[in-house]
C-alpha cells in the first residue's frame, strides 16, 4: 500500500530540549529539517525540569569542569564512559552561555551573572564539599529553557509537525536509516518522512512504572521504535528513583529544595541523611538518598498513618527565599499535597524519574551498534540525544542537573554531526525500501480489527504494577526472575490490545495503544537486563549482591564493569566495555563511592 | 477516602461519526483518590475510550489540558474535584474550532503568539560570557515568562472571540511585554510598531477575564497596560 512521502534533509523526532537544541543547529545551517512531535513543543516534558542545569561557570565560587567530570564519573558509579563525560562537562559553559544568549531568563547574582545553587553530588575539588554549579531560573529551569529554545526555533523558521506521532524507523537493506513513518493525529493518516539523517530525541519512558514523576507522554517511543528496528538498548536496568516525589501524587519536588537548605526527616524528626552520608548529607547523590529513605520507611521510621513516606522540611528557611527561589514548589505542595511548605514539611517518597540507559550512542550523537567484533559501529543516518539516548554519561546513576546539560550538549553535538553528514552525502536521498510503511500500517490495521483483545489501560497498569513491585529502588533475585516471566506474559496481551474507538479523528485511544507497544519494549529491556546483572551498582541494587570487602557495596568491577546491550530478538543480552579513557585528562580511577 | 458517584455533562463531537455536537451525561464512581479533575477524566476514559482530551504533565506546567470547566476556563490537572459542583459540565475552550470533544484547534492562538516575534532580538555580537543583567532587571520578567501557553486567557476574552485574527490576545501580549521588559532585548520600538494598530493591542478593554482564569496566577491585563503606557509616552 502506498502512503504519501515527505522529503527532508533531516528529521527530528521529539521537540523537547534535545530535539529543539538539535533543530536550532540544523535550521541555522540552512538544512530542510522537520521536527515531529506528539505535542506542541513547549508541552514536552523538559518543561517540568525544575532545579537547574550544571555548568562550572564559577559565578559564586571557584569551580572547574574537571571537578564536574569527577563528580559525574563517581555519580555514575564508574559505569559512565569517561570520554563522553569529559566532552559533556567541558562543553557545559558554552551551551549554557548560548542559552542565555537565546534569551533564557536565568536568575541573577548581584554581579549580573547567572545565579547558581548547590545540587546533589556536585562538589568542589574532587569530592570535597558541595559547590554551587546548578544554573537556575527559580524552580522553573526546564520551563524557561524549553520556551527559550522553542522561541529560538521560531526565529530560525524550523518546520514543525505538531501532534504527529512517529511510528517506526525505516532502515534500508544495508541497515542505514532513511526515514520514519508518522501519523497525523488530527486525521489518522500515515506518512513516510524520507530523510538523509534521523534524530531520535523522544525522551524517557518513566511511565513503565506505576509511580512516576514523568508526564503521560513519556512512553519511550524512540526507544521502542529503535528496538523494533533491531537496535540494541544499553544499560536499561538503570532507572533513577528521584528521592522527592510528592507522596501519593508522584509530582516532582526538585532537589534544588535541598540545595537551598531543605532537610529530609523521618517520623521522629531526625535528619537521617547524616547517618547515611555524613559529608554530603541531604545533598548526596540521588540513588544514595532514595535508598536511605526506603530503608527508613522499611525499618518503621516512615511518616503518616501508613508510615509510608518521609518529610522534606523547609520551614526553617526564610519565606522570602522560598517565594523567590522555590515558588513553583510551594504551588505544587499546595496543589498536590495540600501543604504550604512555608509552614509545614512536605510528604515525599522516592519516585521513578529518569532512564539512564537507552539507544547506544557516542558523544557525537551517532547511534552505535556492535558489528564484526567492534562494539560501537555507527548506524549510518541514525542519531539519538537526550534521555532516550545512552552516550553514556550517566552510567548507573545520574546527577541532578546533568540531564538538562545532557540534552543541550548532545542535542547540539548530534545536530552538528548531522549537518556534517548530510553535507557529505550526495544530493539525492538514498532510496526508500519498497513498502516502507507496511509494518506501521499493519500495526494500525491490527488495532482496527482486533476482537476480544486486552484493554489498553488495564494492560498498561499490569505492566506498571509489575515493574514497580519487581524492579524498584531495591531489587530481589527471586522477584526479578518472577518479574521477567510476568512482563513476558503481559507482552502477549500487548500484542492483542483492543480499542473501541475506531474514529480517524484525533483518536487518543489508538495513540495510547501504539504507545503501549513502545512501553513494553522498554519494560522488557529493563527487567531482563536487571535480572542478569548480578551485582549492585548505582541505581541497581540487589539483595544477593551485598557489601563485602572484595565487593564494596556489592559492586563487582571484575565481572560487571561493562555496559549491557539488550537485543529485542530473543531477549538476548551481550555486553561492551566501559570507556575508561577520557579525551585529554587521566582516567578517574575506580574507587568505593562515599558521600 | 470515601467513594461517591459524580455526574458529568461533557461536550462530545467526533466529526468522523457525529452530525453535530451533543452533551453527554455520564456518571462515574470515584473512590476518593482522584484529587484532580484530570484524574477523574482518565478514569472516565477507561470506561469510554473514545472520550478525547489532551493531557501530559498533570502538574500544571505543560498547558495541555485547558478546558471550560463549569463555565470557567482552567486546567483539569489543577482543578480540585472537591470544589466542583455536580454535574460537572465540561466544554472545549470557547471561541476556537473544535477538532474533537474537548480538543480545540489552537492554530489561531499560536499564530497570534508567533506574530509578536516571541524571541529575544539583540543584533550585537554576543559576548564570550553571559550578558549581564541585574537581579532587579531580571525581576521585571517575573509574572511574564511563566506563561504555559494553555490559552485559558485568550479563549476567555470577548475581544479575542470577536477578532481572533486581528487582536493578539492576552497570551500573545503578555509574551510581547516579556521581551519588551527584558533589558537584553533591543527591539522595543519595533515591537511597539508591530502592535500600533486599532486591533492588535487596543482591542483590550480591560475586562480582565484573562487575569481571572490564568492557572499560573499571571496578569496579562497589567502587561497590556504597560505596553499601552509606552505607546502613549512615545506618542507625546
Amino acid at each position: 500500500m502506498s502512503v504519501p512521502v515527505r522529503k527532508f534533509d533531516a528529521v527530528i523526532v521529539g521537540a523537547g530540549g534535545a530535539g529543539l537544541r538539535a533543530a536550532i543547529q540544523l535550521s541555522e545551517a540552512g538544512l530542510r529539517t522537520a521536527v515531529i512531535s506528539k505535542v506542541f513543543p513547549t508541552r514536552s516534558h523538559t518543561v517540568a525540569a525544575q532545579g537547574g542545569v550544571a555548568a562550572s561557570l564559577g559565578n559564586s565560587e571557584e569551580d572547574h569542569w574537571h571537578w564536574h567530570m569527577y563528580d559525574t564519573v563517581k555519580g555514575s558509579d564508574w559505569l559512565g564512559d569517561q570520554d563522553a563525560i569529559e566532552f559533556m562537562c567541558r562543553k557545559a559553559n558554552e551551551v549554557v552561555i548560548e542559552l542565555e544568549h537565546y534569551g533564557m531568563p536565568f536568575d541573577r547574582l548581584d554581579s549580573g551573572k547567572i545565579y547558581q545553587r548547590p545540587f546533589g553530588g556536585h562538589m568542589s575539588n574532587f569530592g570535597e564539599k558541595p559547590v554551587r554549579r546548578s544554573c537556575a531560573a527559580a524552580d522553573r529551569t526546564g520551563h524557561a529553557m524549553l520556551h527559550a529554545m522553542y522561541q529560538r526555533n521560531v526565529k530560525a523558521n524550523t518546520q514543525f509537525f505538531i501532534e504527529w506521532m512517529a511510528l517506526d524507523l525505516i532502515r534500508d537493506e544495508e541497515g542505514d536509516v532513511v526515514g520514519v513513518t508518522a501519523m497525523e493525529m488530527e486525521t489518522g493518516e500515515v506518512f513516510v518522512f524520507h530523510a538523509k539523517a534521523v534524530l531520535f530525541a523522544t525522551g524517557g519512558a518513566g511511565r513503565i512504572y506505576y509511580s512516576s514523576t514523568n508526564a503521560f507522554i513519556n512512553t519511550g517511543d524512540g526507544v521502542g521504535m529503535a528496538a523494533r528496528a533491531g537496535i540494541p538498548l544499553e544499560d536499561m536496568e538503570f532507572w533513577q528513583f528521584h528521592p522527592t516525589g510528592v507522596a501519593g501524587a508522584g509530582v516532582l519536588i526538585t532537589e534544588g529544595v535541598r540545595g537551598e537548605g531543605g532537610i529530609l526527616r523521618n517520623a521522629s524528626g531526625e535528619r537521617f541523611m547524616e547517618r547515611y552520608a555524613p559529608n554530603a548529607k541531604d545533598l548526596a547523590s540521588r540513588d544514595v538518598v532514595s535508598r536511605a529513605m526506603v530503608t527508613e520507611i522499611n525499618e518503621g521510621r516512615g511518616c503518616g498513618p501508613n508510615k509510608d513516606h518521609v518529610m522534606l522540611d523547609i520551614t526553617h528557611l526564610d519565606p522570602a527565599t522560598i517565594m523567590k527561589r522555590l515558588p513553583g514548589i510551594r504551588e505544587i505542595g499546595i496543589q498536590f499535597a495540600g501543604v504550604d511548605a512555608i509552614k509545614e514539611p512536605l510528604p515525599v517518597v522516592p519516585t521513578c524519574h529518569y532512564q539512564m540507559g537507552g539507544i547506544p550512542t557516542n558523544y557525537n550523537g551517532e547511534v552505535v551498534v556492535p558489528k564484526d567484533g567492534n562494539p560501537s559501529v555507527p548506524v549510518k543516518g541514525f542519531y539519538a540525544a537526550g534521555e532516550c539516548a545512552c552516550a553514556s554519561v550517566h552510567g548507573a546513576n545520574r546527577l541532578g542537573t546533568n540531564s538538562l546539560l545532557d540534552l543541550l550538549v548532545f542535542g547540539k553535538s548530534s545536530g552538528e554531526s548531522m549537518v556534517e553528514f548530510i553535507k557529505s552525502q550526495p544530493a539525492a536521498h538514498k532510496p526508500l525500501p519498497a513498502n516502507a510503511a507496511d509494518f506501521s500500517l499493519s500495526r494500525i490495521n491490527r488495532l482496527d480489527n482486533q476482537k476480544d483483545g486486552a484493554a489498553v489501560g488495564a494492560t498498561r497498569l499490569a505492566m506498571q504494577r509489575t515493574m514497580q513491585a519487581h524492579c524498584g529502588v531495591f531489587r530481589f533475585k527471586d522477584m526479578l526472575a518472577e518479574g521477567v516471566s510476568k512482563i513476558l506474559d503481559i507482552e502477549q496481551q500487548v500484542a492483542t490490545t483492543e480499542i473501541k474507538d475506531k474514529s480517524k479523528v484525533f483518536n487518543t485511544a489508538r495513540l495510547e495503544a501504539l504507545e503501549l507497544d513502545n512501553l513494553i519494549e522498554v519494560a522488557k529491556a529493563t527487567i531482563v537486563s536487571a535480572n542478569a546483572r548480578t551485582e549492585s551498582r548505582g541505581a541497581h541494587v540487589r539483595d544477593d549482591a551485598t557489601d563485602t570487602p572484595e565487593r564494596p557495596d556489592g559492586r563487582d568491577d571484575v565481572n560487571w564493569l561493562k555496559h549491557t546491550l539488550w537485543h529485542r530478538e530473543g531477549n538476548r543480552l551481550d555486553y561492551k566495555p566501559v570507556n575508561m579513557k577520557p579525551l585529554t585528562v587521566d582516567t578517574i580511577a575506580l574507587k568505593k563511592r562515599a558521600y | 477516602m470515601t467513594a461517591r458517584t459524580v455526574e458529568f455533562s461533557i461536550y462530545r463531537f467526533d466529526p468522523d461519526r457525529d452530525e453535530k455536537p451533543y452533551m453527554q451525561s455520564i456518571s462515574i464512581e470515584l473512590d476518593g483518590t482522584e484529587r484532580k479533575l484530570l484524574d477523574a477524566l482518565v478514569k472516565l476514559k477507561d470506561k469510554d475510550d473514545s472520550l478525547s482530551f489532551r493531557r501530559s504533565c498533570r502538574e500544571g506546567v505543560c498547558g495541555s489540558d485547558a478546558m471550560n470547566i463549569n463555565g470557567k476556563n482552567g486546567l483539569a490537572c489543577l482543578t480540585d474535584m472537591k470544589d466542583l459542583q455536580s454535574p460537572v459540565v465540561l466544554r472545549p475552550l470557547p471561541g476556537l474550532p473544535v477538532v474533537r470533544d474537548l480538543i480545540v484547534d489552537m492554530t489561531q492562538f499560536f499564530k497570534q503568539y508567533h506574530s509578536i516575534k516571541p524571541y529575544l532580538i539583540n543584533n550585537e555580537h554576543p559576548p564570550e560570557r553571559e550578558r549581564l543583567q541585574s537581579p532587579e532587571d531580571r525581576e521585571e520578567l517575573n509574572g511574564l515568562y511563566e506563561c504555559i501557553l494553555c490559552a485559558c486567557c485568550s479563549t476567555s476574552c470577548p475581544s479575542f472571540w470577536w477578532n481572533p485574527d486581528k487582536f493578539v490576545g492576552p497570551a500573545g501580549l503578555l509574551a510581547a511585554y516579556r521581551f519588551i521588559a527584558d533589558t537584553r532585548d533591543q527591539a522595543t520600538s519595533e515591537r511597539l510598531d508591530n502592535l500600533e494598530d486599532p486591533y492588535r493591542l487596543f482591542r483590550c478593554h480591560t475586562i480582565m477575564n484573562c487575569v481571572d482564569v490564568c492557572p499560573k496566577g499571571l496578569n496579562p491585563t497589567r502587561a497590556i497596560g504597560k505596553i499601552k503606557d509606552m505607546m502613549v509616552r512615545r506618542a507625546v
